[in-house]
């Protein structure tokens, strides 16, 4: 289709003005369609050019036009929307949402426009999963986001977005801006059409009452006043009321019945009786019931908009973590400056981070000292140093003092794109009781119609006058929507804030599971301990201070990367400079340090003699360093994997919370003693190959336990797949790779008594949502059955019940952190762009 | 009564004045930001900030 250009690689300045700025065919005579390209005007031939120009550039992918070497084909103005989507099937503009998984298997983030209830969800998911090719979809209601995965050799991303329009959503590539915009586009006709329905309501009571109230009212009059009222209703009904009718249309197509379609009916049912009145002349008018549970139904749809909001807020400010611009250094090491769009940055680019800026993707600091806080993506409030060679992830906050970053890994492979790519897919998979609320929900709505039938039948033979609202109140009264909305409103937002306290969830059934779980087990090393080594004790002989002999063997030590050089060297404040330093690998290091010689290293290399003394505790949990002077040894270093600050205090809120604490460990019998006494942990295995673990979790499994196991993630793999319930530490490692079903993202062991603590708030929250919205369609359909129940009361409730679903969970937000004080309630940072 | 033949169609008319205030305030984004406005009043910063480089306080 298109046409290679071999010798022009930068198409952006071969077409001239007289050439399509898009396809480069001429632009006719006369034709005038501009395309703002950074800064300039272009011109495009058709006005098909132009708006897929236009798409390309609105969403950030204009790099496209410089890096380009091939033109694309002509859209024909007819086929401009469809050219428009077969756009997202070129890799250059796939870069940015997709992920390649193997050759073919492609994965895209998407976000869905239209979506106004759980029923739209559940339509979009079987309609996709239904395609052929597709693997699995999965969309989250609260952030209308969408997962699809797709074989790439079977079905086109295109073809994808199309069959979505094909049912009248529209799905995008997801990009914060975007979904920003959808969000303030609904946002916007939702008040639209509630002030219409507002105003049409109260001035229709206005008519209402006084032929409620007044006994003289000449028959002219009532006449005018039901004109008056049919006028105001009509634009509540054709406009405010628009998207229950169209909701209902899509169901009827698709020959399924979701929540809009008693909604539909019975405004409809109501509104043309009260039409056939008003010109015949005979029966009841119903404008005030019609327009006044319009106005409610659209104010609990309205509230429950912008509590979803809410609720899925945590996905989207790690999202707009990335600042939109940053600093590039292209010429580094000159310090020359430009400012580019993040999306254009490239691995390998330098780019300048200022302090108060969020640092645009993972990299490796290259100059400059600084601290930087990760407090948004571990929840840890403190500051973490950074200097040359750290590594720094992108969407933590600089706070000090300038850095040079070498980038490594962007868009959707850095740590912020995977910890996202988790949550999203954990808050859309629904655990049993969630997908079994679904299932009922369908039915529901079907039984509904059935009941109301013959509702209306009795009260036809009982009453013909009472029949018709009667209809009406109990299609309005019963709420399906609650019983959809219970579970994910619930899961959005635990899983949501457990991820600001540090712990990402990356499965939908893990917060269910961790909440029932009655064993905890933990591995020792990197896990309850730090993973290296540190200096557990000091003991100076002959008169010396700890810190005297700390920095003389921190002087000793300066130039060695060994790990027992690392922990000396951070135990002490170097105070002297060691010269004529000489290494004997395996055995120790020797130097001068103010006309002194000292060694420092194994006992017997220490000592310099054939008998070894013997360290001052024969206790094999640590390793023993000897330093001596000329005169003989001076010190002893032992040197050991400390458990990390916070374990005792978490162990112990644990235990407390009334689960059993394991740990299991590959190391020798001492040191794990001495960690789980330390620890205050009972059940302990030393030596434990990854077969034993397996096979200790198996057997608590078989006595009917739920096992929670606690590991490092990669070598614990096999452990943590055979638990019910898996977490793995997080820390530096790649969150992407830690097969899981939650991720530690911090250092901080707290974060796991809080996942518990949430985890059963969130099943009780969930069970009482589902609780109140059988138990109120239990109650409403009956009492509107018996006529209990007028139309504008059905609607309060109604809408009420769906609200209160959402409110109460989104009281889950306000969780607190009981293992360290407001940890994440820090504020947020702005990405400055 | 009669003039009820007056005032009903005269209520008509001012309910779709309202009704157009509403969507046209609706229209040029008096409800984007129902907070901002309420505390942009009490700052006393006139100067713009810097668009740059100017590292923000959170």
């Amino acid at each position: 289709m298109g046409r290679f250009v071999s010798d022009s690689p930068a198409l952006t300045d071969a077409p001239s003005f007289s050439s399509c700025f898009h396809c480069g065919l001429p632009v006719p005579d006369g034709a005038h369609y501009p395309i703002q390209f950074e800064g300039d005007t272009r011109q495009a031939c058709c006005r098909g050019c132009q708006a897929v120009a236009q798409t390309i550039i609105d969403s950030g992918q204009g790099a496209y036009y410089t890096h380009r070497t091939v033109l694309p084909a002509t859209p024909q103005q007819a086929e401009a929307e469809l050219a428009q989507l077969g756009l997202y099937d070129l890799p250059e503009i796939q870069e940015s949402f997709v992920r390649t998984e193997t050759e073919n298997i492609r994965e895209a983030a998407l976000i869905l426009e239209n979506i106004v209830c759980a029923a739209c969800i559940w339509l979009n998911e079987r309609h996709i999963a239904g395609l052929p090719g597709v693997l699995s979809v999965e969309i989250n209601y609260a952030t209308r986001r969408a997962r699809v995965r797709w074989d790439n050799s079977r079905i086109q991303l295109s073809a994808i977005l199309k069959a979505v329009s094909d049912i009248g959503y529209i799905a995008h590539p997801f990009d914060p801006g975007r979904s920003d915009d959808i969000y303030k586009r609904e946002r916007n006709s939702a008040i639209k059409r509630l002030a219409i329905a507002g105003l049409g309501m109260m001035q229709v009571m206005m008519y209402a009452l006084p032929s409620y109230t007044a006994t003289d009212m000449s028959a002219d009059i009532r006449l005018l006043m039901s004109w008056a009222s049919l006028i105001l209703t009509i634009p509540v009904v054709v406009y405010s009321a628009w998207p229950f009718f169209i909701g209902a249309w899509r169901d009827f197509k698709r020959r399924t019945l979701g929540m809009d379609v008693p909604v539909a009916l019975g405004v409809g049912t109501a509104f043309v009786a009260s039409v056939y009145s008003t010109f015949s002349g005979h029966g009841e008018v119903y404008y005030d019931s019609v327009t006044m549970f319009i106005f409610l139904l659209l104010t609990g749809r309205f509230l429950e908009m912008n509590a979803r909001r809410r609720a899925g807020a945590a996905v989207e400010e790690l999202v707009k973590l990335i600042p939109a611009a940053t600093t590039r250094l292209p010429n580094w090491p000159a310090r020359d400056e430009e400012q580019v769009p993040v999306a254009r940055l490239a691995v390998g680019d330098h780019v300048l981070v200022r302090p108060g800026e969020t640092l645009p993707a993972d990299g490796v600091v290259v100059e400059g000292d600084s601290a930087v806080s990760e407090a948004m993506l571990t929840g840890e409030s403190l500051p973490v140093s950074k200097g040359v060679r750290a590594h720094v992830v992108g969407g933590s906050l600089n706070q000090a003092s300038p850095l040079v970053v070498r980038v490594d890994r962007l868009g959707a492979d850095t740590r912020l794109a995977s910890i996202v790519r988790l949550l999203d897919r954990a808050q859309s998979e629904k655990p049993r009781i969630g997908q079994l609320a679904d299932r009922a929900a369908a039915w529901f709505v079907g039984l509904l119609l059935l009941i109301t039938l013959a509702v209306g039948l009795a009260w036809y033979v009982i009453d013909p006058s009472k029949a018709l609202w009667i209809v009406v109140s109990v299609l309005v009264v019963t709420c399906p929507c609650a019983l959809g909305l219970a579970t994910p409103a619930a899961l959005t937002t635990a899983t949501g804030r457990l991820t600001r306290l540090g712990l990402l969830t990356t499965r939908g059934h893990a917060l269910e599971t961790l909440a029932h779980a009655t064993d905890l087990v933990f591995d020792k090393t990197g896990t309850l301990t730090h993973g290296r080594l540190s200096v557990r004790q000091v003991v100076p002989l002959g008169g010396r201070s700890e810190a005297e002999v700390g920095a003389i063997a921190a002087a000793l030590e300066a130039g060695s990367e060994h790990p027992i050089a690392k922990a000396l060297r951070e135990s002490a404040l170097s105070t002297a400079t060691a010269s004529l330093i000489h290494n004997t690998p395996g055995r120790g290091v020797e130097g001068h340090i103010d006309g002194h010689i000292y060694r420092l290293g194994s006992p017997r290399f220490a000592a310099a003699s054939e008998t070894p003394p013997a360290p001052p505790e024969s206790d094999d949990s640590a390793s023993w360093v000897a330093l001596a002077d000329e005169s003989g040894l001076i010190a002893w270093f032992a040197l050991a994997d400390t458990p990390r600050a916070d374990a005792p205090a978490a162990l112990a809120a644990l235990q407390k919370q009334g689960l059993r604490l394991h740990l299991l460990s590959g190391d020798a019998e001492a040191a794990v003693r001495r960690s789980a006494q330390q620890l205050g942990i009972a059940d302990w295995h030393a030596g434990a190959l990854p077969e034993d673990k397996l096979a200790y979790v198996t057997a608590l499994q078989q006595q009917g336990r739920i096992v929670a196991m606690v590991g490092d993630g990669i070598n614990d793999a096999p452990v943590l797949a055979g638990a019910q319930v898996s977490i793995a530490m997080g820390e530096g490692a790649d969150v992407a790779q830690a097969a899981a079903d939650m991720i530690m993202l911090g250092s901080r062991l707290g974060t796991l008594a809080d996942g518990v603590a949430l985890a059963r708030k969130t099943q009780r929250i969930i069970r009482e949502n589902l609780g109140w919205a059988l138990a109120y369609n239990l109650v409403a359909i009956p009492a509107a059955a018996l006529g209990h129940v007028t139309p504008w009361i059905a609607g309060i409730g109604m809408s009420a019940s769906s609200l209160l679903v959402v409110l109460n969970a989104l009281r889950l937000t306000d969780f607190k952190s009981r293992t360290a004080p407001a940890v994440a309630d820090l504020p947020l940072p702005r990405p400055v762009t | 009564m009669d003039i009820l033949l007056l005032l009903i169609p005269l209520s008509l008319v001012l309910v779709g004045a309202i009704a157009w205030f509403m969507l046209w305030a609706a229209k040029s984004g008096q409800f984007d930001d129902l907070e901002g406005p309420a505390h942009s009043v009490i700052m006393d910063d006139d100067t713009p900030p810097k668009s740059d480089d100017t590292p923000k306080k959170n």
